[in-house]
């Protein structure tokens, strides 16, 4: 008989998620029909070496190449930014043209640009994105602020979910003004009072703010549907995404869009236990997070992009304290629900590799940027599997010579054994597609091992 | 009396620093002299992060230190008594590029190394960057950007520059996230700094200082 989901080990979970990865179904539960038994055979071949890599039991039959682009698909299909973020057939579009071009292991699919109409609807302030105040050729970035004031840490820690609606959304969302208003759900009881809790859904700043997000959720809901069936379509001819879903190491949470990079680095000093005590308090929410995503999606691949754990942002010291505890805590709680943890190192961390090469083995990716490849892969490397790092400078500017040579001392150097992906280091807009070519073909032909 | 404060401020004790300016104004301590000693904490502070005792978080924490002490001492100094600036520096996050943190940082460093900075601030249109350049008649620009896409930015940016005929007159450098040696030979810039301290020195090896 079969184990019950809560009855498995960790090894019994990741192993049932690869097993369901390897039996895909379409949107109505069946099993997936292929459009080729040469596409049939192609997806499993996939997931079976992405397995092999990330478990690091044995090697794969060879190196797995990916490509993690920003808006790179969209540009190299000759439209700009603004368009693939309004036109959701557009965007897939231009991302199967991507993937039948290349052909990578796996994939991240083309949620990428996300639904621009969304974001009009609710009025996002946290960032900028074509039309809105960046040109429709580039992509949208954040606006770095304190959406979060210094004196708010009590709030946020007592009440997170109350602290996020009544606060931070109200900020980020210009359209969900109306939730300031709102009182704590925990106040609903009984039936004495209870009505008194609903009053405020009477007010017009109140309605208007769900008006806005009924109108959002059908955008959502509509570009959802296109990026699903994105996907399948891609599965079907045999190119798998087994991204889940994303969440965050406390740390970069507070960091980037509540107290922003000033506000998190002065409260290390004014605030440190208040810091420290919200940060835990974010741990099983950023697990529920992950884990949550993944059953939605059925995908076990979490991204964690990491920011501010970097080498330079903080000291050895301060990194311990504040970002190390707290981040491993999500990953070990995401590894325990069955989930693939896939942190990105985004810059240097040369100097964090000693620290985080502490974490289950077999059980995580890890995307690697500038960090010196031959120290992260004796390092971390002995535990988890490394996907990187061709840089996007390279990608964007050398000869596809170049970028071979670059891949071939990658590959000597990070794959033996097992436990590497070949990739490009950081999120890219821009790059000759002869180069991201380059990367892969070289990669399929070089990587077998033998 | 003197070298109190600085070691306060470069320590980073926020409330004695404050505490101790407070008595010393109140003692009538030359406004003048305590601003002498937060430029001693300030060069103390960047020699601690250039030797990597410091990071980008004490950095951070000295400037808002430094930020409450002028204010205090704001009201004591007469006008005119701004110190000699060793040189202009012009620097901004180019076109299309919204990110600023490393070139706040940058910003602060120069400035709390003596050079008069010029923050063009984010997405830096091509001709403000020129305009700025004939303008001020500055021999340093520093060009920041986070994305792959800035790399077209920065180079249009040292383009117009050498159209406009000022591409002697100035030395250009470049700074952030996906840049590197490459990126500079493909902008056409001078140099490519790594990192906050970097950039100084570039600007001390053009300028002086």
């Amino acid at each position: 008989m079969e184990k019950k989901w809560e009855e498995m080990s960790v090894d019994e979970k990741q192993e049932a998620q690869f097993q369901k990865l390897l039996t895909p179904k379409d949107p109505e539960g069946n099993d997936l029909k292929f459009q080729s038994p040469e596409a049939d055979a192609n997806y499993k071949a996939r997931i079976n070496r992405i397995k092999d890599a990330v478990q690091l039991k044995k090697t794969p039959d060879r190196v797995p190449v990916t490509i993690l682009p920003s808006m790179f698909p969209y540009l190299n299909a000759g439209m700009t930014i603004e368009e693939a973020m309004y036109d959701y057939d557009k965007c897939t579009a231009a991302f199967k043209k991507f993937i039948l071009e290349f052909k990578p292991d796996i994939n991240i699919g083309a949620s990428g640009p996300g639904p621009g109409k969304f974001y009009e609807v609710l009025d996002y302030k946290l960032y900028s994105w074509p039309g809105h105040g960046v040109a429709p050729e580039h992509s949208y970035q954040c606006n770095e602020g304190e959406y979060m004031k210094a004196e708010e840490y009590d709030l946020l820690i007592t009440d997170p979910s109350f602290y996020f609606r009544n606060f931070y959304l109200p900020r980020v969302f210009g359209a969900l003004e109306g939730f300031t208003m709102l009182p704590p759900l925990t106040n609903i009881l009984e039936m004495y009072g209870v009505a008194f809790n609903f009053i405020p859904y009477a007010l017009p700043p109140v309605q208007g703010a769900y008006k806005a997000l009924f109108e959002a959720g059908a955008e959502a809901l509509k570009w959802a549907m296109a990026m699903g069936g994105s996907d399948v379509e891609l599965k079907s001819l045999g190119f798998p995404n087994i991204l889940g879903g994303f969440t965050k190491a406390p740390f970069d949470v507070i960091g980037d869009t509540l107290r922003g990079t000033r506000g998190i680095m002065v409260d290390m000093y004014r605030q440190p236990d208040k810091l420290l005590k919200a940060m835990e308090a974010l741990v099983p929410i950023m697990i529920g997070m992950g884990i949550s995503a993944s059953q939605q999606t059925g995908n076990p691949q979490i991204f964690m992009p990491l920011h501010k754990g970097a080498d330079g942002f903080l000291s050895d010291e301060q990194f311990k304290k504040f970002y190390w505890p707290t981040f491993k805590a999500v990953m070990v709680g995401l590894i325990e629900g069955g989930c693939i943890p896939f942190p990105a190192l985004e810059g240097h961390w040369e100097s964090r590799l000693k620290v985080i090469k502490d974490i289950p083995k077999g059980k995580t990716i890890w995307m690697v940027d500038q960090t010196d490849m031959a120290k992260a892969k004796e390092t971390l490397g002995k535990n988890a599997c490394l996907v990187g790092n061709v840089p996007s400078s390279m990608l964007g500017l050398a000869t596809p010579d170049d970028v071979k040579t670059y891949c071939k001392k990658l590959i000597d150097t990070a794959s033996k054994g097992g436990g590497f992906i070949m990739s490009n280091g950081a999120f890219f807009d821009k790059a000759k597609p002869e180069n991201v070519k380059a990367m892969v073909d070289f990669t399929k032909e070089y990587g077998v091992y033998k | 009396m003197a070298g109190k404060l600085a070691k306060l401020l470069s320590d980073l004790k926020e409330q004695e620093a404050l505490a101790f300016v407070d008595k010393a104004l109140g003692e009538g301590v030359d406004a003048m002299e305590l601003l002498g000693d937060t430029k001693e904490a300030m060069n103390i502070v960047g020699q601690r992060f250039a030797s990597e005792e410091y990071f980008i978080p004490d950095l951070v924490f000295s400037g808002e230190i430094l930020k409450g002490i002028i204010k205090k001492l704001e009201p004591h100094l007469k006008k005119g008594e701004e110190e000699e600036r060793l040189g202009k520096v012009i620097i901004g996050t180019v076109a299309g590029d919204i990110h600023d943190i490393g070139k706040d940082l940058v910003a602060f460093m120069l400035d709390v190394n003596g050079f008069e900075v010029l923050d063009l601030g984010i997405d830096v249109p091509v001709q403000k960057f020129v305009d700025t350049v004939k303008e001020t008649g500055t021999k340093v620009v520093g060009l920041s950007g986070f994305l792959t896409l800035a790399f077209d930015s920065m180079k249009d940016t040292v383009d117009a520059i050498e159209a406009a005929g000022l591409r002697n007159d100035v030395k250009i450098m470049i700074g952030g996230g996906q840049m590197d040696e490459q990126v500079r030979d493909f902008t056409g810039a001078d140099a490519y700094g790594k990192d906050a301290m970097a950039a100084v020195k570039l600007a001390q090896g053009w300028i002086g200082g």
